[in-house]
């Protein structure tokens, strides 16, 4: 009787959840509801998680309480002690912490998948696709909260450049098809794997310190999407419109932003190889 | 089960919401937004929290340890900065009040 009971209702919650998102962000978007905005969505994350741990057959339980416990303390204090000034590069942080929280719920799904549990074509696609989103995001916002810290501040350009990272970006497709055809072999799950993570760090090396806000908006929604499509292979309905919701937003709202600053997105990810050039001459 | 075409409307009305939200939305609050939307894919977290509830080997399960790490930092870093962020737009709103 319970049994049965308890999948409705964390279903239940993960409706409530993205019904709060939604509405969250609504009132984020004018100035005078923006700040009861953050409340909503925080409710909505706060009844979704906590519904998770009530859903049937789930096991490590301690563990993913410790790991929530130790996730949440670590980003926490460092969230409130950071100066205001510091907040894009932190934002960044936090974003590329998503990405690479939906890498690994791709890289454990195609693992199991791997092992011989039955998956659709669909989910196999979408797993691999969100996988390969979410790890350009972790690495690309890495390197971004790296160059705002100043940890990084060189541009680091060279001749050929795009033509390598399209390269790159082209063997992390190549391998992520391998998987997709049925190769899920731990060693492909590896080699696509770092093939991606290298791509979001080469895609971002190039650009400037001042545009990285552009950046930083553009990984957001590859995160949004990521985290959308691995919501379709674990068949989890909050993931999705979460996820899609963010991902289309946070499109709209890069190329917002590239247009305050007078410039295309593309001129935002690739302008700068036209000015590495003017400096070499 | 949701199907692919299901998916495809999910995908498609979600999209949509998300574009609506953002459409006319002042210069000001672009980085509160991104901020946000940040915190709103912190919902990640609920789908490694599966993952790793229901990992068998330990490869799996240090993948999903890692998973829960990250998408916990996601969310509650996300809510913290969104709040630090907002909290200027209050201060501003009583002024202009007085």
């Amino acid at each position: 009787m319970m049994a049965a009971f308890l999948p409705t209702l964390v279903k239940a919650s993960y409706f409530l959840a993205a019904l709060l998102f939604i509405l969250g962000l609504k009132r984020m978007s004018s100035p005078r509801t923006a700040r009861g905005g953050i409340v909503w969505a925080g409710a909505g994350m706060l009844v979704a998680t906590l519904a998770t741990f009530f859903l049937p057959g789930m096991h490590n339980l301690p563990l993913i309480a410790a790991a929530i416990a130790l996730g949440t303390l670590a980003a926490w204090i460092s969230g409130k002690r950071v100066a205001m000034t510091a907040m894009p590069q932190m934002v960044a942080l936090y974003n590329g912490m998503g990405g690479g929280s939906a890498a690994a719920i791709g890289a454990g799904e195609l693992l199991k998948f791997g092992a011989g549990e039955a998956a659709s074509t669909t989910q196999l696609v979408l797993g691999v696709v969100g996988a390969l989103i979410g790890a350009v995001s972790f690495s690309g916002s890495l390197i971004a909260f790296a160059k705002l810290q100043g940890w990084m501040d060189r541009r680091f350009v060279f001749a050929g450049q795009r033509f390598v990272n399209a390269l790159v970006f082209l063997a992390a497709l190549a391998a992520g098809a391998a998987l997709v055809a049925g190769r899920l072999e731990v060693g492909v799950v590896i080699a696509f794997f770092a093939l991606a993570l290298a791509f979001g760090v080469m895609m971002t090396l190039p650009i400037g310190g001042a545009d990285m806000p552009v950046v930083i908006s553009m990984y957001n929604a590859f995160t949004g999407l990521a985290v959308a499509f691995e919501g379709f292979v674990l068949q989890n309905e909050a993931m999705i419109i979460a996820g899609m919701v963010v991902g289309a937003a946070g499109t709209l709202l890069t190329q917002l932003m590239a247009k305050a600053m007078n410039r295309s997105l593309a001129n935002v990810l690739f302008g700068n190889f036209g000015a590495a050039r003017g400096e070499a001459q | 089960m949701i199907d692919g075409f299901l998916a495809l409307y999910i995908f498609m009305l979600a999209a949509f919401t998300g574009y609506e939200i953002i459409s006319r939305v002042p210069v000001i609050l672009h980085t509160p937004l991104m901020s946000g939307s940040n915190f709103v894919h912190g919902i990640v977290l609920v789908g490694a929290m599966v993952a790793l509830g229901h990992a068998q080997t330990p490869l799996e399960t240090a993948i999903g340890f890692l998973g829960v790490l990250l998408g916990a930092g996601n969310a509650a870093g996300g809510y913290v900065v969104t709040e630090r962020m907002l909290e200027m737009f209050k201060s501003s709103k009583k002024a202009e009040g007085k």
